[in-house]
């Protein structure tokens, strides 16, 4: 008996970690789902609804047109940052005093606040009075991100591409420094041209860090909030309201506790489901 | 196949090399004989590494030229060598199988499939991984992959000459041996020249016909593995070959007579001239024997090797190593050495007299 007792003590010393996971995950994640299953009209008085509110975001167009969006969105930065960032790890130095300088000038924009990247590039996009905004009008381009769509579009893209390409170059960078010299030297030995080593080592080599880089960049993208509400507010019109976006305006604009918790919690589940499908395919042939 | 010359060359890999020790590789002139075997032995830093980089091309010398045969190859690329080259840690191409990986080289050649075939299975054939052809290369054991690397120089008909640097690095210790008569027998199969480099003496003495002894970066010694034993041309050669290395002992030479500690000492070279410079005498621990009189010695530590034993010795301030057969019996408290002169040899600044 005195084992199982002694045994009992190792509950004191994961409790922490259980307070913490609580607090900070499972105890407001069971909020939502409390919510989301209940309607309320204020006064703290909640009716129990069932799936209603599931029933309702999944089938409305709203929820249709700002999930094929986000879709649109984070396919379009994947397609362009990781070649992009892949393209500039590749033409980085490797030694020498240059590699710092690159390193710093790639850490710079992962460094700025959130609202301050969408303020700055508010401000450089404003077509009257912004650096890219005047430039861009002066080439006689019509483009204005307030009013056009296709514009406001464009800017969020190069915007995220601005902040986030960085991310992809780093990781792209540390992993190809860790390919050693001798691999290099035996492709040249085999007669292996530049395409040949970027295919069959470098690229190979990558592999980890880049499911690493489009697992968090398409998390991130999914989750994109702050940049495009500070840019562009969603608008014009929806044209550049994504999910997150949506769904603080159904939950705080609207009040519609119910619809928004069903909401955030389909939208977590595709979050999960993305990563877990893009994991299993990119690590499909690891264990062979 | 050919012959491999180096005509005057030196290395450094600073851009403006002044001082003696900017040069990784001093001026040095070889010839690699067609079809031998050959190996690079010395310690961790001292230009074996550099060597087989030039010549493999992956280094193009600060000075001289390199032949192979009648062609200077001095300013080509390694992969118009047709030279193979097999590193430490084993390279294989993770994402190809292990057929794609053989065909790899002749592939970026531009080599017809159907040769391509029949070479990458001659191979596989060779190296025992004929039934492991269509398994990723990824997936094999560090043995396998080193036999991948090996096979890719392989597969090139007629390549120059095979390098191996430090080969068994990350082979397990049973699997070593199976490699390295595997390399044996390659050799004998195909023979091409084959340069080894190694810091460990066995692997470079069970390998080679040829050694060649590199020390800070130049040439100390080059000679079968009997003549490194019997006659070190340098003391380095005596302390870095053998187990225990040679003894080295201070020495005073006059009246073309050889003095240790008081003691007339015959030597297999006469010397002549009194030389100037630190005069040393070298014998091997095989060659000091215990006997009746003669030098008295302390003993200070007995080592079981297994079928030997190492017995180190003291007398006055030297202390001297003795290889003794496990069942000889060992002398009392007090203890006569001797030195073979046969085996003698007399070192002036580090280099052996009568040697060349």
């Amino acid at each position: 008996m005195a084992a199982k007792i002694t045994n009992q003590k190792a509950w004191l010393f994961v409790l922490p970690v259980i307070i913490l996971v609580a607090f900070n995950a499972v105890i407001p994640l069971m909020t939502v789902v409390n919510y989301s299953v209940q309607e309320t009209f204020g006064n703290n008085v909640f009716f129990y609804e069932g799936v209603k509110w599931f029933e309702d975001v999944l089938h409305s167009e709203r929820f249709h047109a700002s999930l094929l969006r986000q879709l649109a969105f984070t396919a379009t930065i994947l397609a362009i940052e990781i070649p992009l960032g892949v393209a500039i790890a590749l033409t980085m130095p490797q030694k020498g005093v240059w590699v710092s300088v690159c390193l710093v000038l790639m850490a710079l924009p992962l460094l700025i606040p959130w609202n301050v990247v969408g303020a700055m590039w508010n401000i450089f996009a404003l077509p009257e009075i912004g650096l890219l905004g005047r430039a861009i009008n002066g080439l006689g381009i019509d483009y204005n991100f307030t009013q056009d769509p296709i514009s406001a579009w464009l800017t969020t893209v190069l915007m995220d591409v601005w902040h986030w390409t960085s991310l992809v170059v780093l990781l792209a960078y540390a992993g190809l420094r860790s390919i050693p010299d001798a691999y290099y030297q035996a492709a040249k030995i085999d007669g292996a041209g530049s395409w040949a080593v970027f295919r069959h080592i470098q690229l190979p080599k990558m592999k980890r860090v880049l499911t690493i880089a489009v697992l968090l960049r398409l998390m991130d993208s999914f989750m994109i909030y702050t940049e495009p509400f500070v840019l562009t507010g969603g608008g014009p019109g929806n044209t550049t309201t994504f999910l997150s976006i949506d769904l603080v305006k159904i939950a705080l604009g609207q009040f519609d506790l119910g619809p928004a918790a069903a909401m955030s919690l389909i939208y977590f589940l595709i979050v999960l489901l993305l990563c877990w499908v893009f994991y299993t395919l990119m690590m499909k042939d690891e264990d062979q | 196949m050919s012959m491999i010359s180096l005509k005057e060359v030196c290395h450094s890999y600073m851009p403006s090399p002044t001082r003696d020790e900017d040069w990784a590789l001093k001026e040095m002139s070889l010839e690699w004989s067609n079809g031998g075997a050959y190996a690079l032995l010395g310690p961790s830093g001292c230009g074996k590494t550099t060597l087989l980089n030039l010549i493999s091309g992956l280094l193009t010398p600060t000075h001289g030229e390199i032949w192979f045969d009648d062609k200077n190859v001095t300013n080509e690329p390694a992969d118009m060598r047709n030279i193979a080259q097999v590193f430490q840690f084993p390279v294989v191409y993770d994402t190809m199988s292990v057929y794609d990986n053989l065909a790899f080289p002749l592939r970026n050649r531009g080599i017809d499939e159907a040769r391509v075939d029949k070479r990458v299975r001659e191979i596989g054939e060779m190296l025992d991984l004929s039934d492991r052809l269509d398994t990723r290369a990824s997936g094999l054991t560090a043995d396998g992959k080193q036999k991948i690397s090996l096979g890719r120089g392989l597969v090139r008909e007629d390549v120059n000459v095979i390098m191996f640097d430090e080969p068994l690095t990350v082979i397990d210790p049973h699997l070593k041996w199976v490699l390295r008569s595997k390399l044996k027998e390659l050799h004998q199969r195909v023979g091409a020249t084959m340069i080894y480099v190694t810091h460990d003496q066995t692997e470079a003495l069970t390998f080679a016909d040829q050694v060649v002894v590199m020390h800070d970066g130049g040439i100390v010694q080059i000679g079968t593995p009997i003549e490194l034993f019997e006659r070190p041309k340098h003391t380095f050669v005596g302390h870095f070959i053998g187990s225990p290395g040679m003894n080295v002992l201070p020495c005073d030479i006059a009246n073309n007579q050889v003095m240790f500690a008081g003691h007339l000492v015959q030597t297999v070279d006469s010397v002549s001239a009194t030389p100037s410079g630190r005069t040393e005498i070298g014998i091997r621990p095989e060659f000091v024997n215990f006997c009746e009189s003669g030098m008295a010695v302390d003993i200070v530590k007995v080592i079981d090797v297994g079928r030997a034993r190492i017995v180190e010795v003291r007398h006055m301030e030297h202390s001297i190593k003795l290889l003794v057969p496990e069942d000889m019996p060992l002398p009392g408290a007090q203890a006569f050495i001797e030195f073979a002169p046969e085996h003698t040899h007399v070192y002036v600044d580090g280099w052996l007299v009568g040697g060349d």
